[in-house]
């Protein structure tokens, strides 16, 4: 007789400022090739959370450019993001703006110092951080794989740190998971890796490393088909975590063998 | 009609004298719960669109959310 095993209910909701979410993955909405690859992706990815930009309309595309008009905003969390900004009054200026539309006072805190890499300013984020947390905002702050600015963002008051897993758009995966793992070890409020990630397995070991969650958005929008893609993310992230959770089993240098050595045929 | 010189995104526009700022973003065919305006550096509460009256000289930010990562 077969036994079914039981295993929804291995692994706890992620909470962010008080609210829980069931999808560990969260997913942005650029670069897609068109809307409705990127609603189909997003639904496929199984996530909650979604990022989106703040930008100036583009008063002939403003339809189509507009986010909104595509995406479900009862079904989904947004995100916005400071992305793009290169000083901490601009962040602060964009999570204002985000704020304004009326749907969240979440915000992906992003300070860029650099224009090539596009890796974080975290004195920049770190300020910014402080003040967008007295003005109420639940901050979600990119930063480098970094454990220092990592702290410095956890008693700013941030809800999540998000250190980077590779830089933005480079698809290079995790390259640091020994700091990562101390990030983890470290902070209390929840860890997201946030930007690198480039395929499923990069998710599943990122996962595996104990973080609490995943953001990423370039993997999905620019792989050869996003919904699919989407779904392999999904599913990396949750085996991941379940690995992770599960403990994996010792790494020898030598074989074991995995069936009996007795009872063999002379 | 009477029509005054405003900035919208940076770029200078003529439009109607005497518009709130909710028949401004109508008549740019924009829909005003998609659109967060900066008036003159201060974000305006949507609330408000229907009451600010946009004036001559007047510096107006329209943003919205787009795709992002």
């Amino acid at each position: 007789m077969s036994t079914v095993v039981d295993i929804t209910g291995t692994d706890e909701p992620l909470v962010i400022a008080g609210r829980a979410l069931r999808s560990r993955l969260m997913v942005g909405t650029g670069k897609y090739r068109s809307n409705q690859e990127m609603v189909d992706a997003i639904e496929a990815s199984g996530a909650e959370v979604v990022t989106v930009a703040v930008r100036r309309v583009d008063l002939d595309r403003a339809n189509e450019e507009g986010v909104l008009h595509h995406l479900d905003t009862q079904r989904y969390l947004l995100l916005p993001n400071t992305a793009g900004c290169y000083t901490a009054q601009d962040a602060i200026r964009y999570a204002r703006l985000a704020r304004a539309a009326g749907f969240t006072d979440w915000v992906k805190l992003e300070v860029i110092g650099d224009q090539e890499t596009l890796l974080p300013d975290a004195g920049a984020t770190i300020e910014a951080a402080r003040e967008l947390v007295s003005d109420g905002f639940k901050v979600l702050a990119y930063t480098n794989d970094d454990l220092i600015s990592a702290l410095r963002l956890e008693d700013a008051g941030c809800a999540a740190v998000m250190p980077l897993a590779s830089p933005i758009g480079s698809g290079l995966g995790l390259m640091n998971p020994f700091n990562i793992r101390t990030i983890k070890s470290r902070l209390e409020v929840p860890v997201i890796v946030d930007a690198g990630v480039g395929t499923a397995s990069d998710a599943a070991v990122t996962m595996e490393q104990g973080v609490d969650g995943i953001l990423m958005n370039t993997a999905l929008a620019e792989a050869q088909e996003p919904v699919r893609m989407a779904r392999a993310m999904g599913l990396a992230t949750e085996a991941g975590r379940l690995a992770y959770l599960a403990g994996r089993m010792p790494r020898r240098e030598r074989a074991v063998p995995s069936s009996p050595t007795r009872g063999m045929l002379s | 009609m009477a029509e005054i010189r405003i900035q919208v995104n940076g770029e200078p526009k003529d439009v109607a004298d005497g518009l709130n700022i909710e028949e401004l973003l109508r008549s740019l065919d924009l829909q005003p719960r998609m659109i967060v305006v900066e008036h003159n550096g201060d974000i305006l509460r949507r609330e408000r669109y229907a009451e600010v009256l946009v004036g001559s000289g007047d510096s107006l930010e329209l943003v919205q959310f787009v795709g992002g990562g």
